[in-house]
């Protein structure tokens, strides 16, 4: 019984080790084909011929790294603004005791499942009025907004694990407050606010919907939406090696960030939706 | 969403009725909470709630980017464009259709790989870390890997099952191009799926299960009367995200088809019609029944599984 297990278990294991890794593995081995082979069409999964040509030249397109550049500078701007105004926000929820607390936390439920695609139209619009069409504001502010909620979440249920008692006893010796927060709180909090960044930057890393509708040159068109107009000369064969090696690239860091920081990241993604 | 509570009318309104209750501290701490969630608030307002007003105000015109100075009031009338038009039933049907099949199937999927996660003792940091990384992947990668997986020349799919012939086209039906968008799509959320499954699954007492296993329970029986109604809740939550998360599915679709082969969702037509065909008018009115079409599937999923939302809130 407990042998029948644990081969199930193992067995269980590796396919999920193939289910997650199988498609990474596929678009690395199709970095190294060579453009020759990918146009002939090569169905099978290694390379006949490896080749590090696809990199020299996707490192050598200014509109990739260009876009690489912004994706960089966007999600990285965004991170760091909605973290500073999640952190106050979860704060005053977890710790304090106000009026429209409830409101904020639905209003931030509503915009987590909110159809971003809806916002596309008015926004457009609205940024071709003021100015924020095609500019990094254009794409960070909206950024900042998305995140919000699942920051919000996330450090709220970090804040509330943390001992009361620091904080009041912070109290009882004089500290206002918001002495309390900053001297006392924010650096038991800075483990959790971590997560909640790694969490948003992944998001912003990830948009796609906003990045397509409100830039239309490379001076602020972001990595995901630079791929999509990465086409190439004819439409029915696209160019696959470049495609890849474009992916492998801009996948490295989101590899680096999980190898890195797993727990943190798991302990984060289930804390806001399951702990109660 | 429709009410602010934290305006300074509703303030005073409350002072009133709850004079002399409110110490010092706890006035000064209503004021401090609301000075630090103020800011949040006010940009998640400003992206959303008055965009949202405007494409109200719009979708009421004719108004098309490339004509401005035909605008005209047309009251409900792009209302009635967009409901009476084939496609848009069409494109619903292809959203619905996605949410529910990848929703199922990584429901049972995500399930599966919970157990094993939470009964694997040896490697954790990788298994978790392998699972991770469809989570983190960007979805336009995703979406490209899968298409060109599925992709008549240069993909591995065709050769490698054995019941496909070698020069079947997937991306030349509906029925395999939808096959397709889904498989990329099941590929890389299944795992937030399971994680969220798995937080479920650790929260269901040892005891209960061995307590069952000792009154003779099979393993069909624990798992169907022990564990599974002992984490309704964390499977409730992940349904309500997962769904609501499928039925805006955009990206896949815009890289793998670009909506051919009638695979387009109602995200797609909405970003066609706004930023291809800039008919800012109608794309309003498509805006406008996609949050409403949100907000019913929302209070649909709330009220049918009883989903307990103080719990998705953190707020316990």
């Amino acid at each position: 019984m407990k042998n029948k297990t644990s081969i199930g278990t193992w067995i269980g294991f590796v396919l999920i080790m193939i289910w997650c890794l199988l498609p990474v593995v596929w678009i690395i081995s199709l970095s190294f084909k060579p453009v020759e082979e990918t146009a002939a069409g090569s169905p099978q999964f290694l390379p006949k011929d490896a080749t590090l040509q696809n990199y020299k030249d996707i490192l050598a397109n200014d509109d990739f790294t260009r876009a690489l550049l912004n994706s960089f500078g966007i999600a990285m701007i965004s991170t760091v603004l909605a973290v500073i105004f999640a952190t106050l926000a979860a704060y005053a929820i977890a710790r304090l005791e106000f009026r429209g607390k409830r409101f904020v936390l639905s209003l931030a439920l509503a915009i987590a499942m909110f159809p971003v695609v809806s916002l596309v139209g008015p926004l457009f619009d609205m940024w071709r009025t003021f100015g924020l069409f095609n500019t990094w504001p254009g794409l960070i502010i909206p950024y900042m907004s998305f995140t919000l909620p699942l920051a919000i979440w996330t450090l709220s249920a970090f804040f509330r694990e943390i001992p009361w008692e620091m904080e009041q006893a912070a109290q009882v010796d004089g500290a206002t407050s918001w002495q309390a927060f900053r001297k006392v709180i924010v650096p038991l909090a800075a483990p959790g606010v971590f997560t909640a960044a790694i969490l948003t930057f992944f998001f912003a890393w990830n948009e796609f919907v906003l990045a397509i509708s409100l830039t239309s040159t490379t001076a602020s068109r972001t990595v995901p939406a630079q791929l999509s107009y990465f086409v190439g000369p004819d439409p029915f064969n696209p160019p696959y090696g470049q495609l890849a090696t474009a992916s492998v690239v801009v996948t490295v860091p989101i590899i680096i960030i999980v190898l890195l920081f797993q727990r943190k990241i798991v302990a984060g993604l289930t804390s806001g939706a399951v702990k109660g | 969403m429709s009410t602010v509570v934290a305006t300074p009318g509703a303030k005073d309104t409350k002072k009133k009725s709850g004079a002399g209750a409110m110490t010092d501290r706890s006035r000064s701490e209503d004021r401090l909470g609301m000075k630090l969630v103020a800011p949040a608030v006010v940009l998640m307002l400003l992206v959303t709630a008055w965009p949202m007003l405007q494409a109200l105000y719009l979708s009421m015109f004719r108004y098309r980017l490339t004509a401005p100075d035909d605008r005209e009031f047309i009251w409900f009338s792009n209302y009635a464009t967009v409901l009476s038009d084939g496609l848009f039933w069409q494109d619903m049907f292809n959203t619905v259709l996605i949410m529910v099949v990848t929703v199922a199937v990584e429901l049972v999927i995500g399930f599966a790989f919970a157990m094993v996660m939470h009964k694997v003792i040896f490697a954790r940091g990788v298994i978790r870390t392998s699972i991770l990384i469809p989570y983190g992947i960007i979805t336009v990668v995703s979406a490209f890997a899968w298409q060109f997986a599925f992709s008549l020349n240069n993909g591995f799919v065709n050769s490698w099952l054995p019941f496909v012939e070698d020069n079947f086209n997937w991306f030349g039906g509906h029925w395999s191009a939808m096959f397709a968008i889904m498989v990329s799509e099941i590929w890389k959320t299944t795992p937030f799926m399971a994680l969220l499954l798995l937080a479920g699954l650790s929260q269901v007492s040892e005891d209960m299960i061995e307590a069952a296993q000792v009154d003779g329970a099979t393993w069909w029986q624990r798992l169907w009367k022990v564990i599974l109604p002992n984490m309704r809740a964390a499977i409730m939550v992940a349904v309500l995200f997962r769904a609501l998360d499928a039925y805006r599915i955009f990206d896949n679709i815009f890289v793998m088809t670009r909506g051919a082969q009638e695979t387009e969702s109602v995200s797609f037509l909405t970003y066609r019609q706004v930023i291809e065909q800039v008919q800012l008018g109608l794309g309003s009115a498509l805006s406008v029944l996609l949050f409403l079409s949100v907000l019913l599937l929302a209070y649909l999923i709330v009220k049918l599984f009883n989903v307990d939302l103080a719990a998705a809130r953190g707020e316990g």
